[in-house]
């Protein structure tokens, strides 16, 4: 059992090793089947494991590696429960799929050996994440994520604007770490220990509302940089510079979903903390509302996306501030299904149109790519909601929980509903730029579908978006009660059932297909030409990025400037001169004693010989 | 009369001062060498003096200890004046001033 356990992050981690010492060596298409084979590898083993979950008969299992901090109570010790399961069989599962279309996607790349070796790198990280039984080894996971993320988006480092968004990435990412680090702290200086069982069993026992707050908003703040919600989320745009599969992996489908699995995990701090969960409903409410305005105007195809994911994990962090964690788990899953989907299935059109992202230059691609086509407008269909897609179940389940909670999180279930709107508007509007009306590319572009080994990953994923939302209906809650047991003693909140559900599906379905019925009535004929302020302020993501960059960097560059060229030059090397300075000045004080002449010495010898000896006579002491 | 230590001590301070006025009052070099051979042997005659009237060997022992230490020292001391003097054809030891501050 440990040993099956630990094998689900050694055979990645295998062949990391191995594509690092030989990936170059081996080179296309070999270095890709043997990550892809580990991965895979990993994912069937998951499945074996979980399968006693699956039947009801499996426990929370353990596999110790090695004793590692005993100061913090913490050893390298892997968890296998319910909830982390469902993640490994996720992060493994999608990981295969997008490792096999990466073949494709990478090939030709002069660095397609490196690049298997970073997605292997990520694929262990993401695993010491979840798989963690302890907040250090988690926040190992949670580093190394954001390492290989990093190493990813800039991985084309000869673009200047992949290397930037790449430091990016990691900066912001590092505003939220600060937050977890001090969240670890206080969690150690209340408990003795960063172990989950002591935690989490200890809590109710040790924690204060006040320090479960405390740690509460820390740890959202760690969850906002990882999971890219408002103020942290700009990194994620600029993501999208690195290759499409990683975009698909990493920052759709598995490492931004950190923050959710993160707040999740910790609920039973969550719940003695009602306001910092609160503040995880409201950030991901508004942060659902205000990513999907921008996705509306965006024209690269993988920034809609991209703002489609931020929008997206708002609603996970609705769901999990509401103490629906099973809601938003779920959301989690169906979404790392039907958003890997539609991003390989943009690199499917990117590829396809020779590096073209812009959607005002595509058009009229369903009868060039029909599988393409086919598989993304089942994702479309998914995240807009409509039955019986995986989206439309997992979505509706966080909304009608926030609307049992009552009371002013009805609010917030209205802006949810105002977001599933124009979630259903800005899809619609990307599918008909990219697959309907009139070619708009340029003459001599021949768009054709992509190879199998690219398709096939769509095609699995577009089975993954159909069926993947029936785990958990209303009808069978199979998912919600198989997560119980990591829950269990939690307050849970659950959807409502009879009539109540009724009515809010049938609501948000409406919303659903009123904002496809807008899109296409907008887009069926020509193409608006989407140019007024209005458009140009929600094209650059009202300016937020301009005013980060105005305020923050700007003001850390300014700082840095003034502590190197005036702090430094005045401050430190002044400080040093100043002792020399000193040195010397008394030095030249001192100088005259030195007169050369032997006599004054002995002279000064025998005042000294003889002070001492009045000295000591005078005391009687001989 | 008989002579007791008191009179070796008194002897031994007699030349110990003589010794320091050489070093403080004359400017040869190998004058003052001298002077510090005479304070030195004023010690010496201490010690002999105390270890008699104790009945103990040690002022004996540790007068060879200075016997030999003096002489190396006037082995090295010697040779440096000689080589002074070669070089600046003086020995006057306010001459030698190079080392003022």
């Amino acid at each position: 059992m440990a040993l099956l356990l630990s094998l689900i992050v050694l055979l990645p981690l295998a062949g990391m090793l191995f594509l690092f010492a030989f990936g170059k060596r081996i080179g296309e298409p070999g270095a890709g089947i043997v990550a892809t084979l580990t991965v895979g590898g990993s994912f069937l083993t998951a499945v074996v494991l979980a399968l006693d979950f699956f039947t009801g008969s499996g426990a929370t299992e353990t596999a110790r590696w090695f004793e590692w901090l005993p100061a913090f109570g913490v050893a390298a010790e892997l968890r296998w429960d319910q909830l982390s399961a469902l993640m490994t069989l996720v992060v493994t599962g999608v990981g295969s799929l997008i490792h096999l279309y990466s073949i494709g996607y990478m090939h030709g790349d002069a660095r397609f050996g490196r690049f298997f070796t970073y997605m292997n790198l990520f694929i262990v990280s993401m695993l010491i994440l979840v798989l963690a039984n302890n907040f250090a080894l988690m926040f190992v996971g949670w580093e190394l994520v954001g390492l290989s993320s990093y190493l990813l988006i800039s991985f084309w480092f000869e673009r200047d604007t992949a290397a930037a968004a790449g430091k990016k990435a990691f900066v912001v990412n590092r505003v939220g770490d600060v937050g977890f680090i001090v969240a670890l702290m206080l969690i150690f200086s209340v408990f003795g220990s960063l172990g989950f069982d002591t935690v989490f069993e200890g809590a109710r026992f040790h924690l204060t509302e006040g320090m479960a707050t405390a740690i509460g908003l820390l740890l959202l703040i760690g969850a906002a940089g990882k999971s890219a919600q408002l103020p942290l989320y700009v990194w994620l745009p600029d993501a999208m510079e690195g290759p499409t599969p990683v975009s698909a992996l990493i920052h759709a489908a598995t490492m931004v979903t950190a923050g959710v699995y993160m707040v999740a995990r910790t609920g039973s701090i969550f719940e003695l903390a009602p306001v910092a969960a609160a503040t995880v409903a409201i950030v991901g409410a508004a942060t659902a509302l205000y990513a999907a305005t921008i996705a509306i105007a965006q024209r690269d195809i993988k920034r809609v996306l991209a703002y489609s994911t931020i929008s997206q994990l708002g609603y996970m962090f609705m769901g999990v501030g509401a103490a629906a964690y099973a809601a938003g788990v779920f959301h989690l899953m169906t979404h790392a299904f039907f958003k890997a989907l539609l991003f390989l299935g943009a690199g499917s059109v990117i590829h396809g149109m020779a590096d073209e992202q812009d959607m005002h230059r595509m058009g009229g691609l369903a009868r060039r790519m029909p599988v393409t086509f086919a598989t993304m407008a089942i994702a479309w269909l998914a995240i807009s909601g409509i039955p019986p897609l995986a989206g439309f179940w997992s979505k509706d389940e966080i909304l009608a929980a926030v609307f049992e909670r009552g009371g002013s999180w009805k609010i917030l279930w209205g802006v949810g509903l105002v977001t599933v709107l124009l979630t259903a508007f800005y899809m619609t509007r990307m599918m008909w730029l990219t697959f309907f009306g009139e070619p708009r590319w340029e003459a001599g572009l021949e768009p054709r579908e992509s190879p199998r080994i690219m398709t096939i990953p769509l095609l699995a994923l577009a089975i993954l978006s159909v069926v993947g939302g029936l785990v958990n209906t209303p009808f069978k809650l199979t998912l919600e009660h198989f997560l119980d047991p990591v829950f269990e003693g939690l307050r849970l909140v659950h959807a409502p059932g009879g009539s109540v559900a009724w009515i809010l599906a049938g609501v948000s379905v409406a919303a659903g297909i009123i904002g496809i019925g807008a899109a296409i009535m907008r887009y069926r004929g020509p193409v608006p030409a989407e140019s007024g302020p209005g458009w140009r302020l929600l094209g650059n993501g009202y300016y937020v990025d301009d005013l980060y960059a105005g305020v923050f960097a700007r003001g850390g560059k300014l700082g840095a400037a003034w502590l190197a060229f005036r702090f430094d030059a005045r401050g430190i090397d002044g400080a040093v001169e100043g002792v020399g300075a000193l040195t010397r000045r008394v030095g030249g004080w001192l100088r005259p004693l030195q007169t050369g002449f032997v006599r004054s010495y002995g002279l000064a010898i025998v005042a000294g010989a003889v002070g001492l000896l009045a000295w000591f006579l005078s005391r009687g002491a001989f | 009369m008989t002579v007791t230590p008191g009179w070796y001590m008194a002897l031994a301070a007699f030349l110990f001062v003589i010794g320091t006025g050489g070093i403080l009052l004359r400017r040869n070099a190998l004058v003052m060498f001298m002077s510090v051979e005479l304070m030195l042997n004023a010690v010496n005659l201490t010690f002999v003096a105390a270890g008699r009237e104790l009945n103990v060997l040690d002022g004996q022992v540790s007068v060879f200890f200075v016997m030999v230490v003096a002489a190396a020292e006037v082995v090295v001391g010697l040779a440096i004046i000689v080589a002074v003097f070669r070089k600046r054809q003086t020995a006057s030891v306010d001459e030698l001033a190079e080392l003022r501050g």
